[in-house]
């Protein structure tokens, strides 16, 4: 309840994070032109956990691959905070993606030649105030899996060492594309609590795309996206917990 | 350790077999390249210190008997610095423990004192006393090679009688740095001595008191070399002057630098083969790994890796395996430089020889082979570097296959799915087949290179011996006769056959350029010794005009039909306008030809001759040998088999050393690339393969698939590294060819057999090191990791 609080007085006053206007994403394949995404006006706002939540091939990793600053847009504007990112060099990007985000993937990308403390350590060594990777594996529940190589770990596992690495350098934005696409009910739930909690105790800002509509009911607001447009966004009064949902 | 170097060392862990290979290959280029630049080095350097230490001459001449008054004139030359007269002989030597005739130089030196120039090392002994009878300083090799201890003597013929000679003292001379005797090409330590004797006894016993023969002198700084030549000459020629010459063309030092560039081919060429082949094979490996880690890359960048940073990861991989192979390579190189100047102590007399590697040449070695790694691995790492991370992220389109040539073409029906499953993918990626096949060519190539040395050799020394040499004994006269003399050779018992040779000193000149060259007179019916074109067949005589050597002729850039003038430094020392007839394409030595005939018209003496070529009954060579040793007439004798034994001495010496490395590296450039063709092959399909076997297919039939691709591969390169293997022989031949040797391009067939098997060998050998890992493949877990 207490959080709920906390919530309602941030909407308040709450800062905008990203602000896209007229966001397109066009991919030329030879004669064909794929169009990814056809004009998005999207807000995001400080702390919130936003879910992204459309069919396969709706342009929602194309989205969310430009707010990371991995991809740039074919046409219009995306603004992180001060920064436009629409215009921004690959150096600023690269910048941008080292202080201020952190990724989570459908298939991990963990490095299997490094441990899961090593992982980590990958990303805390360019950051600028990190957590150590023993405190950033202990929030994702792994102390005791930090000397292990990620073939020695379950997909639900290597997903946390994913989270835990996203999150070591506390970055302002976590942006997650389908994290628990490949994780069964219980594993994936492991990985929703994780980010929850990330979510909740460092006040991330939080984009989560999947296709599983159960776990919209754990967001803040929910954002529909269809064949490369927003088709509605709603706004839960009541958010369930990771545990809670029904799948 | 930072996390990221961390992936570099287990990612290097991760293709340790391959890295493996790559590494063992720069470290047998830069080994090669080490060893023989720190050798040649090594030998340079003490030629040098050799050459400052002892005074040697700058300028040599020699005449027939010119007064002693006229080493004053030649001092008063501008620009010579110290001179020093000299009486010198060539010699009969009677050594009973021989089979072979023995030939001796004396070389008189002030009495009981070192000569001002080419001074002596003395390495044992003391110079001969003055006043004393008899004793003389010889060449520590010749000593060394026949056992000689101080005090032991050796018989001499001087000017037709007999001499007893005491070995007083051994000495190395930077003159003599190799020992050939005169006529012949290669130095024969056993049956040719230098010996120093003092000025007073030599000079009387030849006839040469207040006279000398032989000059040699240094220059001042800035003196120019041409004119002193051309002023002494003008000083010599009323006594019978042979021309003076440079340091570059006194013999010892002519053999040296003709040695030392044929090291130096060896030292640079042989390793730019493994340089490249390492290169190719960097590329091959580091596309690989970046291709199976795209997705990392993708995670490096999202997370905020720079470009920069991301290629650097991959550079430093290429980097580490080239380092790796630097220092093994300088290791290996140092061990064996080390072995190689050992060896090449007893065969080049310096007094010293010290192992020399001077920085430059590791450091130049490893940085030619990062520059070519680095030249490979270019397009893979900048295109990891510029990989854009969203679209890393998403797996690699799958590949698009179609029916190949031999399917369209309608030839499917007789071929099974797993063959076609080879076809399609070797045709699939046309270009990375095509880079297996060069490179294990290269292989074959290096192999048939290493063993076509052997051929060329037999075949050289197989023709020297029985097609244009096929006398047993060349005898030399101590002065020309009349051809009266064949008949009294002809008698003693044993010889068959006698036929007459001679031999004129001359300067030929051809605008700006002249050689000084032996004018070899054949004659039109010869039958022993002979001028042979490039079939082998024997080059008649022309009745006028003159026939060169090729390199002779490329010297003086002249072709046949100019006219060259001939400049005779002996007798009445014509001077004639002569014809170019043709280049011959001979095997050793600078030499002119003539028709015998036709040089006697040109010398205005007769019937003259000034030696023979003999054929032997090949019963007792001995025998015949002392009798011609009794002859008064006979200057020296030459026997073709001691000739050729040394021969093949010198070359087992000088070249096999540096050709066996090469055969063992080259198994080792076959081995690396085949198993990594087949390496990258298995983690390519590993995927696909897995499927296979779940859907049932054997373990043998997975093999086939995979391995029957290396198969086809392997065949296709044999033909091609045949090709190369050809092309590479022709230019190392090329630029081992010297004055001293050329080498015409024979590649035998078991050559040939030899490098296909060790590659089909190498290739088996790593197909079942693959085969084993393809038996072990966990379907599982391969099935479950994502590419
Ligand atoms: N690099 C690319 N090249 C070509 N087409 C692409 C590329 N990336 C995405 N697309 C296309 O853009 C559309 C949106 O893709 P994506 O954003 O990945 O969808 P989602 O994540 O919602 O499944 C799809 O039709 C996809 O095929
Ligand atoms: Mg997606």
């Amino acid at each position: 309840m207490e959080e709920e609080q906390i919530y309602v007085l941030a909407d308040d006053t709450r800062a905008v994070v990203f602000e896209t206007r007229g966001v397109t994403k066009v991919y030329h394949m030879g004669e064909v032109d794929v169009h990814a995404l056809r004009g998005v006006d999207l807000q995001l706002y400080q702390g919130e956990f936003v879910v992204l939540l459309g069919p396969s091939g709706s342009g929602k990793s194309t989205l969310l691959n430009i707010l990371g600053g991995l991809d740039t847009p074919s046409s219009g504007e995306v603004h992180y905070r001060d920064h436009d990112l629409s215009a921004a060099s690959e150096r600023e990007l690269t910048e941008y993606r080292r202080h201020h985000v952190g990724f989570i993937f459908q298939f991990y990308n963990l490095i299997p030649s490094l441990t899961a403390r090593e992982n980590v350590a990958l990303v805390t060594e360019i950051s600028q105030d990190p957590m150590t990777p023993e405190d950033a594996l202990a929030m994702v529940d792994l102390a005791d899996r930090m000397d292990h190589f990620p073939s020695q770990l379950s997909g639900g596992q290597q997903q946390r060492v994913a989270v835990a690495r996203a999150v070591a350098k506390r970055p302002e934005v976590l942006l997650c594309d389908e994290p628990t696409g490949a994780l069964d009910i219980t594993t994936g739930i492991k990985v929703l609590e994780a980010l929850e909690r990330v979510n909740r105790e460092l006040g991330t800002t939080t984009a989560v795309i999947t296709h599983n509509a159960a776990i919209a009911a754990m967001a803040n607001r929910v954002i529909h996206i269809a064949d490369g447009r927003i088709a509605r966004i709603d706004t839960n009064a009541d958010r369930k917990q990771p545990g809670e949902l029904e799948w | 350790m930072r996390a990221i170097n961390l992936k570099l060392l287990r990612d290097l862990w991760h293709t340790k077999g391959q890295a493996l290979a790559i590494v063992m290959i720069i470290a047998s280029g830069v080994a090669l390249c080490v060893t023989q630049l720190a050798a040649l080095e090594t030998l340079r350097h003490a030629r040098a210190s050799f050459y400052t230490g002892q005074r040697f001459a700058q300028v040599f001449a020699n005449c027939v008997r010119a007064p002693a008054h006229t080493v004053q004139d030649i001092r008063s030359i501008p620009g010579v610095d110290v001179v020093e007269a000299r009486v010198t002989l060539e010699v009969m030597l009677d050594m009973p423990q021989l089979r072979e005739p023995a030939t001796g130089r004396l070389v008189s030196i002030p009495d009981g004192q070192r000569p001002a120039l080419n001074d002596l090392d003395l390495r044992k002994g003391r110079l001969p006393e003055p006043g004393a009878s008899g004793e003389v300083v010889v060449i520590e090799m010749f000593a060394k090679a026949n056992g000689y201890q101080l005090g032991d003597t050796v018989d001499a013929v001087i000017n037709g009688r007999r001499k007893s000679l005491r070995m007083v003292g051994f000495a190395l001379s930077p003159e003599f740095v190799y020992s050939i005797p005169a006529g012949e090409l290669m130095p024969d330590d056993r049956r040719y001595a230098v010996m120093w004797m003092n000025q007073t006894e030599l000079a009387a016993a030849y006839d040469m008191v207040g006279a000398y023969n032989d000059v040699t002198l240094t220059l001042l700084p800035g003196a120019s070399e041409r004119e002193v030549i051309a002023r002494l000459d003008d000083i010599l020629r009323p006594y019978g002057g042979l021309g003076a010459y440079a340091r570059k063309d006194q013999v010892s030092d002519w053999f040296l630098n003709n040695e030392f560039a044929q090291l130096e081919t060896f030292g640079v060429f042989i390793p730019l083969i493994f340089i490249g082949v390492a290169a190719f094979l960097l590329h091959v490996v580091l596309s690989r790994v970046i291709a199976t880690q795209r997705d990392q890359v993708a995670a490096l960048k999202a997370f905020g890796y720079s470009n920069l940073q991301v290629g650097l990861h991959f550079a430093q991989l290429v980097g580490v395996i080239i380092l790796l192979g630097g220092i093994v390579g300088t290791l290996l190189g140092w061990w064996l430089g080390g072995l190689l100047v050992g060896i090449y102590g007893d065969y080049y007399h310096f007094p010293t020889l010290v192992f020399r590697m001077p920085p430059w040449v590791p450091v130049s070695a490893v940085a030619i082979t990062a520059i070519a790694g680095y030249a490979g691995t270019f397009g893979a790492v900048r295109r990891a570097a510029a990989l854009p991370p969203a679209e890393a992220m998403r797996p690699e389109a799958p590949p698009t296959y179609r029916a190949t040539i031999v399917e369209r073409i309608g030839l499917q029906r007789w071929l099974a799915q797993p063959t076609r499953m080879i076809l399609r993918n070797l045709e699939r990626k046309p270009f990375k087949s095509a880079l297996t096949v060069v490179g294990l060519a290269l292989a074959v190539s290096i192999l048939v290179m290493g063993t076509a040395f052997m051929d060329v050799f037999l075949h050289v020394i197989d023709v020297q011996s029985n097609v244009m040499h096929r006398e047993h004994l060349t005898v030399t006269l101590s002065y020309p006769r009349s051809r009266a003399a064949l008949h009294e050779l002809e008698s003693i018992p044993g010889v068959v056959y006698a036929e007459p040779t001679r031999a004129v000193p001359a300067t030929l000149r051809f605008r700006h350029r002249h050689r000084r060259v032996a004018i070899q007179g054949i004659p039109a019916d010869a039958r022993l010794s002979r001028v042979l074109n490039t079939e082998l067949e024997p080059i008649p005589m022309p009745p006028q005009g003159i026939l060169l050597s090729r390199v002779l002729g490329d010297a003086l850039e002249i072709r046949a039909g100019d006219e060259l003038t001939v400049e005779v430094l002996e007798g009445a020392r014509p001077v004639r306008q002569i014809g170019v007839v043709a280049l011959v394409d001979d095997f050793m030595g600078v030499t002119a030809y003539m028709d015998l005939t036709a040089l006697n018209q040109l010398m205005q003496e007769g019937d003259v001759i000034s030696g023979a070529n003999l054929l032997t009954d090949g019963k007792d060579e001995r025998a015949i040998n002392d009798e011609l040793r009794k002859r008064p007439m006979v200057g020296a004798v030459a026997s073709k088999a001691a000739i050729i034994g040394n021969l093949r001495k010198v070359i087992e010496e000088n070249l096999m050393v540096s050709l066996s490395f090469n055969i063992g590296f080259a198994v080792i450039i076959a081995f690396g690339v085949i198993y990594n063709a087949a390496r990258v092959s298995l983690s390519e399909r590993a995927r696909e393969l897995a499927s296979l076997r779940v859907l049932g297919l054997t373990r043998g039939e997975i093999s086939y698939i995979l391995l029957g691709e290396l198969a086809i591969l392997t065949i296709a390169a044999v033909p091609l590294g045949f090709l190369l293997g050809d092309i590479v022989v022709g230019v190392m031949l090329t630029t081992l060819n010297s004055e001293v040797m050329r080498f015409p391009k024979v590649i035998s067939d078991t050559t040939y057999a030899l490098a296909a098997s060790a590659v089909i060998v190498s290739a088996t050998i790593s197909g079942l090191l693959v085969r084993r890992r393809l038996d072990t493949l966990d379907l599982v877990e391969v099935l479950k990791s994502r590419e």
